[in-house]
């Protein structure tokens, strides 16, 4: 079964989180980033082009205006396949592990899987963020060598960052699955 | 408690059966690597799998039954199939049941208690994994950490979750040799089934190799010795030699092609890789130093340079003479050391005379010299790139002198200055001269610009060496080789039905197959980079464009 709610970012830009449940031991969270606007986009072409017509007639070569607008192509495309994020999906699936991926607006996507073994903890975290202070969402990996031990922290849903009342209701619903999974590993 | 079975896709459409493969208690998951088709002996079954442990080390066990009917089971095959369970017995046991021509599976996993109280037995939930055989047999999974106490030869089976799976099916290899069109007793279901994956090219290839290999490394060991011989260890000739980079570009080539054909099988998978990508880096670099002598000798090009040589020479030293001259005077209203100035620009004049005369001395040798070497690139691009930065060197030897004066007296001006910053911060100020002297005079563009160049030619050479293009290429074309990992997607889901899941391989990053698989180059700039180039120029620390001794790799 699905639903959808609407949150906000840090910044104030609107945020859609998607839940599936599948079943109650598999999971799935997807949130959506605000999209590109058509001001920002006409405000970088408007001063890319100005820029390049200035040039241009203080050097009188036209060459400068058609690499204006390579620059400008290339550099859209660039950014929509390489830089801007549409949305991230978190799957949680009991007993096997957690799955991250972020999906660019180009329709390039990608994965990282993180096994359940190495999963010690699902946290919400506090960090100083240029002038802020913002709570994200993380995992803490188990050390290998130390049982109880830390040896990583993956923060999640970087480019959506979220607000505090999402990532609570992301935090119960991980947290419900990591409990159920820790009771059964304990019971073996 | 919810079990794992991982199933492959090639055995979705299979007939029914039992299922075959491995068992994992740590993860309690069930990996399955075949169905064996009705009608079958029990006994060659034991005896078939027997077979198959003992070849592969890994413990291949029936796990429990398949059903693909056009409706729900009867109730006598229901008997019959937990029939089975008594006599293959195994903790779990699996039913899967998948209904012909709909995407409804229904599996169960049962304990056996035994047949006095058959209702105590429980049953647990599963969740199906599909994966694609043939991608995780061929797969090789990078981890993000390498882990310490990890070996390249163990016996058994890892127990690292995903690992364990992709480990299990690469070591089955033995029961994946028969195909349906065989006569065995036993029929099996798997992804060469349909028939064996094999290339003729790929056989003949093997065939071949064998003498080939002989061949080659014979005549290789004969040029090492060769080489190695007293006449070479003399004192002149070993400093020429160790000097010169196309030298020490042969060696290394040399090395490489020891090592690729070598008589000796590959040990591991990451030698295998080694081998190969040393093998396509030596193609290309032939490849394209063919083209390039092609080139030269369509258009003339190595008649017309040494008409050419001569003259632009002769420019050269005229120029720098006339710099010279002019940096004596005053050079743009700057009063500098009247002395210092008259003995570095006369010391410096008598260079390019005598470079002037060895030049002219030379000429009537260049042409054929410039011949013989452009047939050198028939070796490989690397070493004609090589001998160009040599001839480089060589010829100008003179400005590469100028430059080591000038650069070390402005790298000593540089550091008399930061020392008295340091005074003037602390107690005492002494005032000595403060003004610019005459050696610290901006160093010349055609002096900065050749041993720019000769420095960019020495990272390109390192570069073409280092790159590793058999990797690159296989995680162009075939990215399911290089796994750094798994990921999952949800498959359709029914209510009431168990939970579906298709696992496909993540391929790994090119910026971490280049940092794998990069192949160590013949260590003579391990500190050089192009930001340490840059740095270099700026404090007017020395750039050696020759090999430095002590810098070669053992």
């Amino acid at each position: 079964m699905e639903d959808e709610q609407s949150f906000s970012d840090i910044c104030g830009g609107r945020l859609a989180l998607q839940r599936r449940f599948y079943s109650p031991s598999c999971l799935e969270f997807s949130l959506s980033c605000p999209r590109i606007t058509l001001r920002s986009l006409t405000a970088v072409t408007c001063t890319v082009w100005l820029a390049a017509y200035g040039l241009f007639t203080l050097c009188e070569n036209s060459m400068i205006l058609s690499a204006a607008i390579f620059i400008t192509l290339l550099g859209l495309l660039g950014y929509l396949h390489f830089v801007k994020i549409d949305h991230e999906t978190l799957l949680i699936i009991d007993s096997l592990g957690i799955q991250m991926t972020s999906s660019y607006a180009s329709g390039k996507e990608s994965t990282t899987f993180i096994e359940m073994g190495q999963v010690n903890d699902v946290v919400i975290n506090e960090a100083i963020y240029m002038q802020k202070v913002i709570y994200y969402l993380c995992i803490l990996l188990k050390d290998p060598v130390e049982p109880h031990g830390i040896s990583q922290v993956v923060p999640l849903f970087q480019s959506a960052k979220p607000r505090l009342d999402c990532l609570i209701e992301v935090y119960r619903s991980c947290q419900d699955i990591l409990a159920h999974q820790k009771a059964t590993s304990t019971s073996l | 408690m919810v079990l794992k079975a991982f199933f492959p896709t090639c055995c979705a459409s299979a007939d029914s059966g039992l299922l075959v493969g491995r068992w994992v208690p740590e993860q309690s998951s069930a990996v399955v690597l075949a169905v064996v088709h009705f009608p079958f002996i029990p006994i060659q079954v034991k005896e078939l799998l027997a077979q198959v442990q003992q070849a592969s080390q890994v413990g291949v066990t029936v796990l429990g039954t398949w059903c693909h009917r056009r409706q729900e089971p009867e109730e006598s095959l229901g008997h019959f199939l937990e029939g089975l369970g008594a006599i293959f017995s195994h903790k779990p046991w699996f039913q899967l049941c998948r209904e012909r021509g709909s995407k409804s599976w229904s599996c169960k996993a049962t304990h056996w208690q035994g047949p006095a109280s058959p209702a105590a037995s429980g049953e647990d939930q599963v969740m199906l994994i599909f994966y694609d055989q043939r991608k995780v047999l061929l797969s090789q999974l990078h981890p993000p950490t390498a882990l310490p106490n990890r070996q390249a030869g163990d016996t058994t089976a890892s127990a690292g979750g995903l690992a364990a799976v992709f480990d299990t099916v690469a070591r089955s290899e033995a029961l994946f040799q028969s195909d349906r069109f065989d006569e065995g007793p036993v029929r099996l279901s798997h992804w060469q089934s349909e028939g064996m994956e094999a290339s003729i090219l790929v056989e003949l290839a093997k065939w071949a190799a064998g003498p080939v290999c002989l061949f080659l490394a014979c005549l290789l060991s004969l040029i090492s010795a060769a080489s190695a011989c007293r006449v070479f260890k003399l004192w002149p000739l070993s400093f020429i030699w160790s000097k010169l980079s196309t030298c020490e570009q042969l060696r290394h080539r040399l090395e490489q092609l020891t090592l690729i054909f070598s008589t000796q099988k590959a040990e591991s998978p990451a030698q295998l890789m080694r081998k190969a990508n040393m093998l396509v880096s030596v193609l290309l670099d032939v490849a394209l130093g063919l083209m390039l002598l092609s080139w030269l000798h369509r258009k003339d090009l190595i008649g017309q340079l040494a008409d050419a040589l001569i003259p632009v020479a002769d420019h050269v030293a005229e120029e720098l003479q006339h710099l010279l001259q002019w940096l004596m005077g005053a050079p743009a209203g700057l009063k500098m050391n009247r002395a210092l100035d008259q003995v570095l620009g006369r010391f410096f004049l008598y260079h390019i005379h005598l470079w002037i005369s060895y030049i002219h001395l030379m000429s009537p040798f260049i042409e054929r010299i410039l011949w013989h070497v452009g047939l050198s690139a028939c070796l490989g691009l690397t070493v004609a790139l090589s001998i160009l930065s040599d001839i480089i060197a060589l010829l100008t030897f003179h400005i590469y002198c100028f430059y080591v004066y000038g650069a070390r007296l402005y790298c000593l001006k540089i550091h008399g200055l930061s020392s008295l910053w340091r005074l003037f911060r602390g107690k005492k100020w002494n005032v000595l001269r403060q003004r610019v002297d005459s050696c610290s005079y901006d160093l010349d563009q055609l002096r900065l610009l050749v041993v720019a160049v000769q420095g960019l030619i020495h990272l390109l050479v390192d570069l073409i060496n280092s790159l590793p293009l058999y990797s690159l290429g296989l995680r162009l074309c075939r990215p399911y080789r290089l796994a750094a990992g798994v990921k999952f997607r949800v498959l359709e889901h029914e209510t009431g039905r168990p939970l579906r899941l298709l696992m496909q391989i993540n391929p790994l990053p090119y910026s971490r197959v280049v940092h794998t698989y990069r192949l160590p180059t013949c260590g003579c700039h391990p500190k050089h980079s192009w930001g340490s180039l840059c740095r270099k120029l700026f404090f007017g620390e020395l750039i050696y464009p020759w090999r430095q001794r002590g810098n070669k790799q053992d």
